[in-house]
This record gives C-alpha cells, sequence and structure tokens, in this order.
C-alpha cells in the first residue's frame, strides 16, 4: 500500500489532464466504439451463417466485446509502459536504483495504476454507451450481485497477471540490445492467445485446453467470460485460483529474475 | 525589397485552466481570448540591408517572419517582398529567399550532409553549375570540408548551423531570414556564424534580416534595429542613435535592457 | 518524378542506419497481420460461411485490403504522420520551398517497415487465390488489380482527409483511425455482413466498400454485369472532395499558424 501514495497524485493529474483534452476523450471514445460495434457485427453475421456452431450465445460474444473494449488498458499486454523501456535502455534505471522503493515493486505499481487510470476514463462512457443500444447489441447486466462481485475480483486478479507477465517483458529489456523484438513478439502472441482477437472459446479445442491452463487464460478470459455468464459454478472458482496461481508464479519468477539482472546491472555500472 | 504597411495579426486562443474544477468544465465549454501578435506593423528594408529585429519572447517576431516568409496570412495589412505579396504566390516567392530557423533543422538527420545539400539543389532546381560553385565558396568559407560526409546527427551545433546556412543559401537567395542563428552556438561557431554573415552581406549585397536575443549579434551585424514588443513596432532606428541616446559607455545588451524598461515590454 | 525517387533514396538510406528497430517494426506488421489471419482461420474451422461468403472468398478480400492499405501507408505516411510535422514545426520549412505542398508531404516519409504488411497480404493472395475456384478471364483479373490499386488510392486519399483534419484538431485525431485502420481491419470480411447501414456508408461517404464488396461479387462469379468490376473506377472520385478539405485546412493553417 505505501507504494501507492505517490500514485494517487498522479492519477489525479491524468485525469485531470485528460479531461482538459476534451476531443481526444471524445475521438478515442467514437474510435473504441465504433471497432467494437463492428466485431460485434461480424460475430453476428458468424451466429447467422450457422447458430449451432457458435460456442456461446450471441448475447454473451456481444457482453465480452463491450467489456473488453471499455477495459482495454486493463487486459491487453501492448499497452506497454515504455518510459521504463526508456529508462532500461538508456541505462536511467542506475539512478532509479539509488531511490529507497524496490524497483519490481515500483514497476508493478507504476504499471497498474496507469493502467487504470487510463481503464476508469475510458470505461464509464463506453459502459454507457453499451447499455442504451438496442436489442441484440446491448451489454446486459443480469447474474445477480455475487456474478458481479467475482467478476471484479477476476478483473483486479486478471490485471495483476498481466501487470506481472508484462514485469517479465520490462525484465527482459536488461538482457538484450533492442527490447523492440521482445515487445512485439511476445505482445502481439500474447493479446492472441489471451483472447483479445477472438474470444478463447472460439478457438478450437486442442489448442483451447492448452490455453485455458496456461497464464494467457488468466487474463482478460476469466473476468470476461465470467460476467457474460459463461462460466459458471465451479469453473469459476477453478479459474481464479488458475489466476492466483499464475500471479504467484509470475510475480516470484520476476521478483528472482529481477534481481539477477540488477546484480549484472551493477557489476557493469550500468 | 521589403516593404510591410499596417500588418495586424490576430490570434484566438483556448483558455486552460489548472485545476480538477476547471477542466471539467472545458469538457462542455470553452472559453476563448483574442491575442493581437501583431498591430500596424509597417516598416520597410532596402536591398542589401541588414537589418536586427528584436524583442521579448512572444512580442511577434516570429509572427513577423512567418509572414515575411509566405506561412502565414496576416488579417490585415501589405507586404510586398521582391515585388510579391507572399501568401499569395507562395513558390515564386520562396524562390528567392533563404530561411534559416535556429531552433529547427533542415538536415537530413540520418544521412550525410552531403546529401541533403543535393537534395535541396534538386527542390530549388539549382543548375549543376550554380551549384558546385555555391558549394565550394559556402564550403571553403565555412570550412566545412571535413564534414561533408558526416551525418547530421553525429555534427556539433555549431557544425550543424554552419551547415544550416549552407542549406540556406544553395540557391542564391536575395534575402535571407535569419530566426535566432546563433542561439546554444559556442564562441567560436558564434563568431565564425557571424563573419559569414557579414561577408555574404558585403560580398553578394544579400539582404539579411535577423532575429535575435543575443545583443552582440546585433553589434557585430546590423547598422539598424527594429524594435517590437506586444505586437507593435516601437523603435526603428540606427545603432548609433540607440547609443546616442543611451548611458555613456552602456553596451549592447544594458541598452535593449534599458528600452525593454522603457516601453515596459 | 526524379526528385520523388531522390527522397526515396534518402529515406531507404536513413532507415537502413536502423537495422534491427526496422526490421522488428516489419515483424510486428507482420505478425500482427498474421494473428488476424490466425483468428480468420480459426472462425471458419467452426463455420463454413460468413454472410454468405467462403473461407477463400474472405481470405481474397482481406489480402486485397490488406495489400490496397500497406501499399498505401508505405508511399502515404508522410500524410499519416502528418500530424508530426505540424507539431515540430517541420510544416514550415514545407511551406518553404518551391514545390507543391501535397508532394512535399508525401515525399517526407517512406516507411519500409510497412512491407511487414504487404508481404502478410501477398502470401495469403498467394494462398487463396489458387483455392477459390475463380474461372481466370481477362475481366476478372483486372478487377483484382483495380482492386488493389484503386483501395490502395481510396486508403490514400483518407490518409489526405487524416492529414486535413489535423489543421483543425490534434486530439480529436484518433477518430479518422476507424475509417483508415479500421477499413483495413474491418475489410477482412465483405463488408455486406455488417448490415446494410455499414455497406451504404461505405458505399455513399468513405467509399470503401467500391473498392471491396461490389468487385468482389463480379470476382468470385456472383454477378455478370461488368459495372459491379468498374466500381473501384468510381471510387476514386473520392479524390475531389478529400483534397478540398485538404486545401482548406491548409488555408486555415496559414491564417492560424496553428
Amino acid at each position: 500500500m505505501i507504494y501507492l501514495k505517490p500514485y494517487k497524485a498522479l492519477f489525479r493529474i491524468r485525469f485531470t489532464n485528460s479531461l482538459q483534452y476534451r476531443a481526444a476523450a471524445v475521438a478515442g471514445l467514437v474510435t473504441q466504439f465504433v471497432w467494437g460495434f463492428m466485431y460485434i457485427l461480424a460475430f453476428a453475421a458468424f451466429y447467422n451463417s450457422n447458430p449451432a456452431a457458435f460456442p456461446m450465445t450471441l448475447q454473451q460474444t456481444v457482453s465480452y466485446v463491450w467489456m473488453q473494449q471499455a477495459f482495454i488498458a486493463v487486459f491487453f499486454i501492448w499497452m506497454y509502459e515504455n518510459s521504463i523501456f526508456e529508462a532500461v535502455e538508456s541505462g536511467q534505471v542506475a539512478y532509479e536504483m539509488v531511490r529507497p522503493m524496490d524497483l519490481y515493486g515500483r514497476w508493478f505499481t507504476m504499471t497498474t495504476a496507469n493502467r487504470l487510470s487510463r481503464a476508469v476514463l475510458r470505461c464509464i462512457p463506453i459502459l454507457i454507451v453499451a447499455f442504451i443500444l438496442p436489442e441484440p447489441y446491448r451489454l446486459v447486466l443480469g447474474g445477480g450481485a455475487i456474478k458481479h462481485v467475482l467478476f471484479l475480483l477476476s478483473m483486479i486478479l486478471s490485471l495483476c497477471v498481466v501487470v506481472s507477465f508484462s514485469m517479465l517483458i520490462y525484465i527482459s529489456a536488461f538482457h538484450t540490445v533492442n527490447s523492440m523484438g521482445t515487445r512485439i513478439v511476445v505482445g502481439v502472441a500474447g493479446d492472441f492467445f489471451a483472447g483479445g482477437y477472438i474470444p478463447i472459446p472460439f478457438f478450437p479445442d486442442f489448442l483451447r485446453t492448452v490455453i485455458e491452463l496456461s497464464p494467457f487464460g488468466a487474463m482478460q478470459n476469466m473476468p470476461l467470460l465470467i460476467f457474460n455468464g459463461y462460466l459458471t459454478g465451479n469453473a469459476i472458482a477453478r479459474g481464479m485460483l488458475l489466476q492466483v496461481f499464475w500471479i504467484a508464479v509470475l510475480v516470484l519468477a520476476g521478483r528472482l529474475w529481477m534481481r539477477r539482472s540488477l546484480k549484472k546491472v551493477i557489476v557493469q555500472g550500468g | 525589397m521589403i516593404t510591410l504597411q499596417n500588418i495586424n495579426k490576430t490570434f484566438r486562443v483556448a483558455k486552460r485552466g489548472a485545476g480538477f474544477a476547471r477542466a471539467a468544465k472545458a469538457l462542455f465549454s470553452r472559453e476563448y481570448e483574442t491575442v493581437h501578435a501583431l498591430s500596424d506593423v509597417s516598416f520597410s528594408v532596402q536591398g542589401g540591408e541588414m537589418v536586427g529585429y528584436i524583442g521579448p519572447n512572444g512580442a511577434g517576431k516570429s509572427t513577423t517572419i512567418k509572414i515575411m516568409c509566405g506561412i502565414l496570412t496576416p488579417d490585415s495589412g501589405v507586404c510586398q517582398i521582391n515585388g510579391r505579396t507572399p501568401w499569395k504566390e507562395r513558390v515564386a516567392h520562396v524562390r528567392e529567399i533563404g530561411v534559416v530557423f535556429g531552433q529547427r533543422s533542415q538536415l537530413w538527420w540520418d544521412v550525410p550532409v552531403m546529401d541533403s545539400f543535393e537534395l535541396i539543389r534538386d527542390i530549388y532546381k539549382v543548375n549543376a553549375n550554380t551549384y558546385q560553385r555555391n558549394l565550394d565558396e559556402l564550403v571553403e568559407i565555412l570550412d566545412l570540408s571535413e564534414i561533408l560526409k558526416t551525418p547530421a546527427r553525429s555534427l556539433s551545433l555549431g557544425q550543424r548551423m554552419r551547415c544550416e546556412i549552407v542549406a540556406s543559401l544553395l540557391h542564391d537567395p536575395n534575402i535571407l531570414f535569419l530566426d535566432e542563428p546563433t542561439i546554444g552556438l559556442d564562441a567560436v561557431s558564434k563568431i565564425a556564424v557571424r563573419q559569414f554573415i557579414k561577408r555574404l552581406n558585403k560580398e553578394r549585397g544579400t539582404t539579411v534580416l535577423l532575429t535575435t536575443h543575443d545583443m552582440q549579434d546585433i553589434e557585430a551585424l546590423t547598422e539598424r534595429i527594429v524594435l517590437i514588443g506586444k505586437g507593435q513596432i516601437l523603435l526603428d532606428g540606427s545603432l548609433a542613435e540607440l547609443k546616442a541616446r543611451s548611458p555613456e559607455g552602456a553596451n549592447a545588451e544594458e541598452m535593449v535592457a534599458a528600452l525593454y524598461k522603457e516601453y515596459e515590454i | 518524378m526524379k526528385l520523388y525517387m531522390k527522397y526515396f533514396s534518402m529515406h531507404l538510406k536513413s532507415q537502413m542506419q536502423y537495422k534491427t528497430s526496422f526490421l522488428f517494426t516489419t515483424l510486428g506488421q507482420f505478425l500482427v497481420a498474421f494473428a488476424t489471419f490466425i483468428s480468420i482461420s480459426f472462425l471458419f474451422m467452426r463455420f463454413d460461411s460468413v454472410g454468405g461468403f467462403s473461407y477463400e472468398e474472405v481470405l481474397i478480400c482481406f489480402a486485397v485490403m490488406m495489400m490496397a492499405f500497406s501499399s498505401s501507408e508505405l508511399i502515404g505516411r508522410g500524410f499519416d504522420r502528418f500530424p508530426v510535422l505540424l507539431g515540430n514545426g517541420a510544416f514550415d520549412r514545407v511551406l518553404v520551398r518551391p514545390r507543391n505542398v501535397v508532394f512535399q508531404v508525401l515525399a517526407s516519409q517512406v516507411d519500409f517497415s510497412r512491407l511487414g504488411r504487404f508481404v502478410q497480404a501477398v502470401a495469403i493472395l498467394i494462398y487463396a487465390l489458387p483455392r477459390s475456384g475463380i474461372d481466370w478471364t481477362f475481366g476478372r483479373v483486372l478487377t483484382l488489380i483495380l482492386m488493389i490499386a484503386c483501395g490502395a488510392f481510396v486508403f490514400f486519399v483518407l490518409f489526405v482527409v487524416y492529414a486535413a483534419f489535423s489543421f483543425f484538431t490534434i486530439e480529436g485525431l484518433e477518430f479518422m483511425n476507424v475509417l483508415t485502420d479500421g477499413g483495413r481491419e474491418h475489410g477482412r470480411f465483405p463488408f455486406s455482413i455488417y448490415g446494410d447501414g455499414v455497406l451504404r456508408f461505405l458505399t455513399y461517404i468513405v467509399p470503401l466498400a467500391l473498392v471491396q464488396y461490389y468487385p468482389l461479387l463480379y470476382l468470385v462469379g456472383r454477378e455478370d454485369n461488368v459495372l459491379y468490376a468498374l466500381t473501384p473506377l468510381l471510387a476514386m472520385l473520392f479524390a475531389v472532395p478529400g483534397y478540398a478539405f485538404f486545401r482548406f485546412g491548409l488555408n486555415r493553417y496559414k491564417s492560424t499558424g496553428s
């Protein structure tokens, strides 16, 4: 929690700044909204071609897309914190190490805070619009309070999975001359397997089973499928446990790797 | 050669308040204020003259230069340069002027300077002989032969500025606008640039109009200064006149400081 | 043209200074396109058709739009990056050069890393064409070429419109991505599957459907009317309002300087 203090101010500044750029806010919103709507229309076309082959209901897919668009900043790996890459590549990171906070914690909080503040700003208007759309394109709540609590919990977990996963990419920058390759390859592939392009239930079955157990299945897949009612009961419990498991593994791996990488930096003098 | 008559220019600027509440308010309504960048600006420059155009930041120097380069259209007023109105006959006009923006480069960052020069030659359709003659001469005077094959990113600021000047002169302009040409340069480069501008003016008769904050530039180069403040021409006279009305023994810096104070700008 | 080649080689030289960065950006472009391709394949493992179009037909559509977009982007990136040109003042330099403004903006950037998408598009086209069952006639070959060429042209005009908007607002520009990037991304399916509203918009307002859906019908043999094959030419009229808008923006820039 002590990490969060400086970020309260940061959050405030970002929020104020974003409000000032009203045109940017509106434009971003329109873009995302149209984007989401086109996805939905495409899914609807597939649904109409053969409803039996559709792995979930159309309504569930609609909810999936809207929630995904609303929380893009939470869910997608490629929303990197570029300042971290710059700090590592320019050697600035040596100065950061002078400060009293531990670097892993700092990066983790910074990324989380930035993602959250972006998401909070964007989600509200998108959700409002998505709720007032006509059927069948409307975002439907339904499912009771417990489901929504579980959804929120799972979303927080999935944010932690995404951040702890991207921490590995940040740390890898200590070991490569140019982090761009890793950034791009892991970003695109990761978001694809996480269900960023099409939801995981649309994947072929053999792949689906594997991915659902991987960290990618513990990202946007979980909260979105809880929200749209695709997952129920035990499946939710199992999935959330898996999320916790992956956070533990990823954080542990990240912290260990970070320690080793920093030693290297210190030995080489940044 | 250059005539400006009653040039006026206003901008509308959105007010942007700090703070949470104002930002939220600005979401729905936005206030504008009108800024008079230039009010009734008139002056003229004869062929072969060197004029220092001075004034504090935001006084309207850049706006004037932009109008004279044909980048900006004024709200009203007449501007004739080489017998043309810059913003009406852009292409014909810019062919005969050279512009150096001290803070922005026209050189390609990652390729040898020479390549940038050749591109400029093609852009201006300078014929091969003229180009070669100009290049040889400029390179010799400015002592650049060593660095022609170096990409701009590896040049020092002084070297880069000298190359910028060459780039602006390859097409034989008869007027040269210099917007803060010595900004950020070390003493040696400053002197080299000044000497060169002086020589250019003397040998080719190029008309030079320069803006600067460095009063030594003014002292070294110009006979005449035009002072602008809050969008109005406050003073137009020779350096000697200015000296006469200043306290004994004051240097250029102090004279100008006194002027700013006098006009409260 | 000679001058453009000069700019072209300068850009090539510049970008070759940063080979790693260039390679990775190209790779990134390729991968994103590849992920999209895989998504389509996954969907067609479940479904036989969408909106009456088969997998192969969709792939042709996808490849044509990507090819059109990426070739347009390769050349027209100067307009795509126009807000940067405005922001750092480099546009003022453009205005003090005795050449056509549009030409200079065009030449201000050639982004070779956009080849990644183009390569992907070529690969998909090579994969899809023999499988499509199209009965190749001279007319159909010409239709395909028209779709790509005129498609590139329409995207290019969209970049110009994008640049023109940046004279008015830098902040609000993102919405133009709906048409540029959106046209490419959502153009992977024939626009008819998105419903009549979308199709009408993309026919009469932003004529992307004229280079995609209508000629596709002719290409795959659902329409015999030659007019369908010629709609891409009609789409080129889009340049008239597009260019006028750019001129309008330019005049405004000259009077406000921002």
